[in-house]
């Protein structure tokens, strides 16, 4: 198609969903996190920001994760296969995060929040929002390593990480929301959890080097490091725009740090989708259904990208006035 | 995974059901200016978020379990019906972004737009059962691939999406949904209108409610009907254990409850209705019908459950039919509300509806056994070889049981805010 190998252009549109996961995916998880983590005399306030701000889109951002999942079993189904069985319990895992996180977000949406049930599905929530990314990191850094080693030490590395990116997108993102004071103490968190990202980054690096020098020099390879390089210097860039008050410009920063950190290692993975055992070309299914699913997603695409403009324009536009 | 795929039924049924009342309620308020109809529709809201929320994350718990518990299935058969499932991805995103719009946008959109709203919810979510049910159908009547050696070539995913049973098999659950959504509703507001018979705001979202109901059932029974004579052709074996026949007749009774025996082949204690398994299922008294002895014994399915349940659904689908067309007639389609033994029996509506709606699906189910996918795949050979499988799957329904406690818990927490009025000043259009 276009001259380019099918299962070519299905990896380009997986990279797109899974980018688009891992920042609304992984801002919404990152909700849950500072939920954990509110603290001072506005805690309450910081709190419900958060539950305003994820409201509308939480459904949206998780179905990049069904997608992704559909993409897998429909273009590259043996890799999917393989890679249920050998992350079978990371992905348990991951899944039981996923239902105690919506569930309990929904119920406390309705539930008085002072209430026993309320106070309880706010702790469940924000448990879930960081044991989903832990797990998905480890499945990440398990691929990374091979043979699926989710609970090497480079995996954990890659966990924590994960959880920290996730906590950066949604502070950055938070800053957004709302104005005074409350946009202040996001502020504050952004700053210092991007610090923390760069720490555990450096961490995932040293063990990789000492313990995994395979998976080092693969993400160390000239091909992998624009992406990786790119997202370190976007890294100060966040840290700069926060610093500056430059909101705006730090959400598009932060969204481009972590698909950068992401194009990173997907260029150090290529062409293997389960390193040293399946290539794309290997895993993909015929032609007839991947130039089928391409059909299908440029014309699914021509009724969602309108809809999801909407549903931004609709809610995301402007942050909220709030006396702090 | 059957486990969550009941519990993710009741759900998914609502996510396709429900907004199809919101379309109804949210228009007849600004049709009529009625409040009543405004705060059942913001009340409903409420209830579809938690239930969407529920449904969304079984969801995905499904199409993870579709790899960790299936993948053997996955890899055979993935590359000819992940084009449906994809389908339903977007569908389903489609859902999701509206439900986004829909739910949280009351305050932020004109009072017009946020209707027109409704409808591509209600569209996509019933696009969304339709593509997910094809895949259901492509296993009962697996088509669009030739299979080599157990491996499937020469793809062609439209005809693996267009199957033989997909026409029926996606109209009959689409009208399960919103039998189910209509008819569950009802309930609720029918309890209501015996604790307070004046309460008007639940006499109209029982009109609505019923609206929906009474005119899917009936469509359904036609749905049903030319569904089991498909089976009759296309899926014989499915048939027999259905009706809970052994033995090829000509020409055929119908068999009434009873108890079908795999081991004496007989059904026993059944009330059996001379020539009229022949008549429904070939329009011919004397047509014969096979039984499951015609068939390889390898390939028969237990008829047991396949027939109590069958008779489960057809009993409880006719019941509904019979309490759909009495509401009618006694309120006149809707213009009184129910009282007496007429508003008892629709306290009864919506659990009739959930069982026939999951009978229906065990029939489906079951009646395919031992196959995933007919002639293709055996059930045996596709689920998964992980250790600790039973951890997983106690862990999992202890899970489902206590998130359906709590949910129903809140769900009879929720009450219609009386004191709600719709937007002063809001550009409601006269008609």
């Amino acid at each position: 198609m276009f001259g380019y190998p099918a299962e070519a252009l299905v990896a380009v549109v997986a990279v797109v969903a899974i980018a688009l996961y891992a920042i609304f995916g992984g801002a919404d998880f990152g909700g849950g996190v500072w939920d954990v983590l509110a603290s001072g005399p506005r805690r309450p306030q910081q709190q419900e920001i958060i539950g305003h701000a994820i409201g509308p889109v939480w459904e949206t951002n998780h179905v990049w994760l069904i997608f992704m999942i559909v993409l897998l079993f429909t273009c590259f189904p043996p890799a999917f296969s393989a890679l249920s069985i050998g992350l079978y319990v990371p992905l348990t895992f991951v899944l039981v995060g996923i239902i105690l996180r919506g569930a309990a977000y929904a119920f406390r949406s309705q539930a008085n929040r002072q209430s026993a049930l309320g106070q309880a599905c706010g702790h469940v929530f924000g448990i879930a929002s960081i044991v989903a990314p832990f797990f998905f990191g480890t499945c990440v850094g398990g691929l990374t390593v091979g043979r699926f080693a989710w609970t090497s030490p480079f995996a954990l590395a890659v966990g924590l990480l994960a959880v920290a990116l996730c906590a950066q997108l949604a502070a950055v993102f938070l800053t957004c929301e709302v104005r005074g004071p409350v946009r202040q103490d996001f502020r504050t968190r952004g700053m210092i959890v991007t610090v923390v990202l760069a720490f555990l980054g450096a961490v995932a690096l040293a063990v990789a080097k000492t313990t995994v020098p395979a998976a080092f020099a693969a993400l160390t390879q000239a091909r992998s490091l624009p992406g990786i390089g790119t997202a370190m210097v976007l890294g100060f860039v966040v840290l700069g725009c926060l610093w500056f008050r430059r909101y705006n410009f730090a959400r598009f920063a932060v969204a481009a740090e972590a698909i950068a950190i992401l194009v990173g290692w997907y260029a150090s993975q290529a062409p293997y989708l389960i390193p040293g055992e399946l290539t794309y070309a290997q895993a993909a299914a015929p032609p007839e259904t991947l130039r089928a699913f391409l059909v299908l997603a440029a014309g699914g695409s021509v009724l969602l990208i309108p809809s999801l403009w909407l549903l931004f324009r609709v809610f995301k536009s402007e942050p909220l006035e709030y006396p702090g | 995974m059957g486990t969550s795929l009941a519990f993710h039924y009741i759900f998914a049924a609502i996510g396709v059901g429900f907004p199809m009342l919101l379309v109804i309620v949210e228009g007849l308020w600004l049709r009529t200016k009625d409040p009543n109809y405004y705060r059942l529709a913001r009340t409903w809201s409420r209830v579809l978020l938690l239930l969407f929320a529920i449904g969304a994350v079984s969801g995905t718990t499904l199409s993870f379990e579709l790899g960790l518990l299936w993948p053997e299935f996955m890899r055979r058969a993935g590359a000819v019906i992940g084009v449906p499932f994809s389908a339903e991805g977007f569908a389903f995103f489609i859902e999701a972004v509206f439900v986004g719009i829909y739910l949280y946008g009351w305050d932020r959109l004109s009072p017009r737009a946020h209707w027109l709203c409704s409808f591509p919810l209600a569209l996509s979510g019933a696009l969304s059962a339709a593509f997910v049910t094809a895949v259901n159908a492509w296993m009962n009547t697996p088509a669009g691939f030739r299979d080599v050696h157990g491996k499937a070539v020469d793809i062609d995913p439209l005809a693996a999406i267009f199957n033989k049973a997909m026409p029926t098999e996606v109209i009959h659950t689409t009208l399960s949904a919103y039998v189910f959504a209509g008819f569950a509703t009802a309930t609720v507001y029918a309890l209501t209108l015996l604790r307070e018979p004046a309460n008007r705001n639940a006499a109209a979202g029982l009109r609505v409610a019923m609206l929906v109901g009474a005119v899917a059932i009936p469509l359904q029974l036609i749905v049903g009907d030319v569904s089991a004579r498909f089976d009759a052709h296309e899926e014989p074996i499915k048939l027999a254990a259905m009706e809970g026949q052994f033995k090829t007749e000509a020409p055929a009774a119908l068999t009434v409850g009873g108890i079908p025996d795999a081991r004496t082949r007989e059904t026993k204690y059944a009330i059996r209705i001379p020539y009229l398994l022949s008549i429904l299922a070939f329009e011919n008294p004397n047509a014969p019908v096979r039984g499951l002895d015609a068939f390889p014994a390898a390939d028969e399915p237990n008829p047991l459950p396949v027939h109590l349940c069958f008779d489960t659904m057809v009993g409880a689908g006719s019941a509904l039919l019979l309490l759909g067309g009495w509401w009618a007639f006694a309120t006149r389609a809707g213009k009184r509300a129910p009282t007496g033994l007429l508003a008892r029996a629709l306290v009864a509506g919506g659990g009739l509806a959930f069982v026939a709606m999951e009978a229906g699906w065990m029939v489906t189910e079951e009646g395919r056994q031992p196959w995933i996918a007919v002639g293709f795949l055996r059930t045996q050979d596709a689920v998964t070889t992980a250790p600790a499988l039973d951890v997983a799957f106690y862990g999992f329904t202890l899970l489902y049981l206590f998130l359906a406690t709590t949910l129903a818990w809140l769900l009879l927490r929720i009450r219609t805010d009386e004191s709600l009025s719709p937007p002063a000043g809001a550009a409601v259009p006269s008609h």
